[in-house]
């Protein structure tokens, strides 16, 4: 589904991703895990199409398309997800609105009919259950005034309209307590299928007790540096990253 | 620009004046007016209200001041009603009241509509009583120039608890098809003592000459009345406007005022409201969209003069293309009105690389005990939203329009008329290129 190959990338003058390589196939779940300032975040935002980040070198499949060349709507429009991890307040546009616009549009993109507003209603409804989210927190301002939890929720709740084949969770658990972090992991797991697939980035293990992953893999000065199952996610917990930068070191 | 030509152009405004002061010999508040603008004189450059718009250099390169107006000829007025909006039509052709295109459908009981020329000639005693009386001519040349030389304009009376349930649109139509116009407009709103009533002003022309109005618009707003007023200034063609409207408000009484600045190619709106007693409720609410090479300014000021008064202000700015747009808010507190609260916000975004805005809040308080706030900023589209957007699969153009739509909405949500509304929405949409 996503073929990482040797992928660079700088924003500014500083050199982010070192070359990075990673496979995900339908069905899995992959864990992106680090210390701050590895390059997590640059991996989730390169992957989406953020324009600061220029791409030095590599290449990036997705679904047999180079998505490298996509505009971040067409990234979307094709299949990909990013919960953002700091989700953005946009006052005046509510979450009901742009839903619509952004379904009709992907809608178009892939030649289908676009929803009409009682089909789109249905829809809403069935995942705003699935997400535990309130249709008064979606027909306000984008975000305004949300909390945290909510937020990270509404992120969610927006996967569930899209029904993305790959979701990249960027630090979907930070700052969440943990009925939030429940909340937020059942909705991902529901929409799990055995077509689609997940990478979560994330500091913590403590999601990855809720969002069990196939694959954890560590980044560390912008590559992946150890890959392993879900146990390397227990190891880093009890023993920090500290053990992994001296591995790197000695190589 | 040299002196010089500043003097010579002030020479020419007074040949102007004293030409159509030889219409009007008996009016004494017309002399008194010219004296004041011939020690006015036109703003040079350097003047502290236009320093941003150079309104006198704009006229002396536009227009030849010392030719007459171009004849109107027959025109279809009707192309520039807004659609739905039903009320009282008073369509003003090159500064005279037209009463060929007016239809009055209020019950007279209800309120007197009139020309204003025709209201001060037949020594109509509210008229007389009020014109003039809330324009300060010995401040601003352009109100000088007005006061001196209106030629004609509405006249709106409201007596005593009437509500007046059907709006007054007032079409200021200039028509340039045939030359240059220069247009002096005069309107005056009087409203009795627990009355209401909507004016709707909107301003067109026709032809491709260039053409300048000043409109005065005064209303006294009496104890306990109701008064809104609604300006859409969207002319297609090169028109220059100066606008004052001066609004002086009694005990309890309430007032909105919305401003749309669509086009144009000056715009100078100077709204004053004088908030002259307690318990006053007042709302100013503006919106300049304008792209091209289209200067919109705004200078606003809202006096509160006595105690206990509540005022709201918001203006928001999108600038396009090689727009400039200037915003000057100036709140007063005297002294004896304690307890104020008076709120300011100028809120703009520039999508352009050569559009500009210049905002500058101007609060002078003197009572003590006050609540008082503004805020300005200026930015442009905020990336990340954008972005935000385009990941869940929105076009950036749609995007764009769907945050600029969401930023002027603030704006067309406080409209009251759902016609009116439904119009403005629609000329908004259309120039923001919405297609969600």
């Amino acid at each position: 589904m996503l073929s990482i190959k040797n992928l660079t990338a700088k924003i500014g003058d500083k050199q982010i991703l070192n070359g990075i390589n990673l496979d995900v196939k339908p069905g899995e779940v992959h864990a992106i895990m680090g210390p701050n300032g590895s390059g997590k975040s640059t991996l989730a935002s390169v992957l989406a199409g953020r324009e600061e980040y220029e791409v030095t070198g590599g290449e990036v499949d997705f679904l047999g398309k180079n998505l490298l060349e996509l505009s971040p709507e067409d990234r979307a429009r094709e299949g990909m997800f990013l919960a953002f991890q700091y989700p953005v307040e946009i006052p005046g546009v509510s979450t009901i609105n742009f839903m619509k616009t952004a379904v009709n549009q992907i809608l178009e993109y892939r030649g289908q009919q676009p929803l009409d507003a009682v089909s789109f209603l249905k829809v809403m409804k069935e995942k705003m259950k699935l997400v535990e989210i309130d249709q008064s927190l979606l027909n306000r301002s984008l975000n305004e005034g949300f909390s945290g939890g909510e937020k990270k929720r509404n992120e969610i709740f927006q996967m569930a309209m899209l029904e993305p084949k790959l979701a990249i969770l960027d630090e979907t658990d930070s700052g969440l307590d943990i009925d939030a972090l429940k909340i937020v992991s059942n909705g991902v797991n529901k929409l799990r299928t055995k077509s689609n697939a997940v990478i979560v980035v994330t500091h913590y293990q403590r999601l990855l007790d809720y969002i069990v992953p196939d694959f954890v893999h560590v980044l560390y000065k912008g590559k992946i540096v150890k890959s392993g199952t879900k146990e390397l996610a227990l190891e880093l917990e009890a023993k920090g990253y500290d053990w992994i930068k001296d591995e790197v070191a000695v190589a | 620009m040299s002196v010089a030509v500043e003097k010579n152009t002030t020479a020419e405004v007074v040949s102007i004046i004293e030409k159509s002061l030889a219409r009007f010999p008996s009016q004494e508040n017309r002399k008194e007016a010219l004296a004041a603008f011939q020690k006015l004189t036109l703003p040079e450059n350097k003047s502290e209200e236009y320093k941003q718009t150079p309104i006198t250099r704009l006229l002396q390169r536009n227009f030849a001041l010392d030719k007459p107006n171009a004849a109107a000829q027959s025109l279809d007025a009707k192309e520039f009603f807004i659609p739905g909006v039903e009320g009282n039509v008073i369509v003003i052709i090159n500064g005279l009241f037209s009463v060929e295109h007016s239809v009055i459908v209020s019950p007279t009981d209800q309120v007197t509509i009139s020309g204003l020329g025709k209201a001060v000639n037949d020594n109509h005693p509210v008229a007389l009583a009020h014109l003039a009386k809330y324009t300060d001519v010995a401040t601003d040349p352009f109100a000088a120039w007005n006061t001196a030389a209106w030629s004609d304009g509405v006249f709106i009376h409201v007596p005593n608890g009437k509500v007046v349930d059907k709006p007054v649109l007032v079409y200021h139509i200039h028509d340039a098809r045939q030359g240059q116009v220069i247009t002096a407009g005069r309107n005056l709103i009087v409203t009795g003592t627990n009355s209401e009533v909507t004016v709707i002003e909107k301003y067109d022309s026709l032809g491709s000459d260039n053409h300048f109005s000043t409109t005065i618009t005064e209303a006294e707003v009496a104890e306990n009345a109701g008064f809104n007023l609604y300006t859409i200034q969207n002319d297609a063609g090169n028109r220059y406007q100066w606008a004052g409207t001066n609004i002086h408000q009694e005990r309890s009484s309430r007032v909105n005022t919305y401003t749309f600045t669509l086009a144009g190619k000056l715009v100078r709106n100077n709204l004053q409201l004088s908030l002259d007693g307690e318990g006053i409720e007042s709302h100013m609410f503006g919106l300049y969209l304008v792209t091209n090479d289209t200067l919109a300014d705004n200078h606003t000021v809202v006096d509160h003069r006595k105690a206990n008064s509540f005022s709201n202000e918001l203006y928001k700015g999108v600038m396009d293309g090689n727009s400039k747009g200037v915003f000057n808010g100036k709140i007063y507190v005297r002294p004896q009105a304690q307890k104020t609260n008076a709120f300011q916000a100028n809120r703009n975004i520039i999508i352009s690389d050569k559009a500009q805005v210049n905002t500058k809040p101007q609060l002078e308080i003197w009572a003590d005990d006050v609540k008082c706030s503004h805020g300005c900023t200026t930015g442009q589209l905020d990336e990340e939203a954008l972005f935000y957007l385009q990941a869940r699969g929105i076009a950036k153009d749609t995007a764009r329009a769907m945050m600029l739509y969401a930023f002027v909405g603030e704006i067309l949500e406080n409209v009251k008329i759902p016609e009116l509304k439904a119009y403005l929405d629609k000329l908004v949409s259309e120039r923001l290129h919405k297609n969600f």
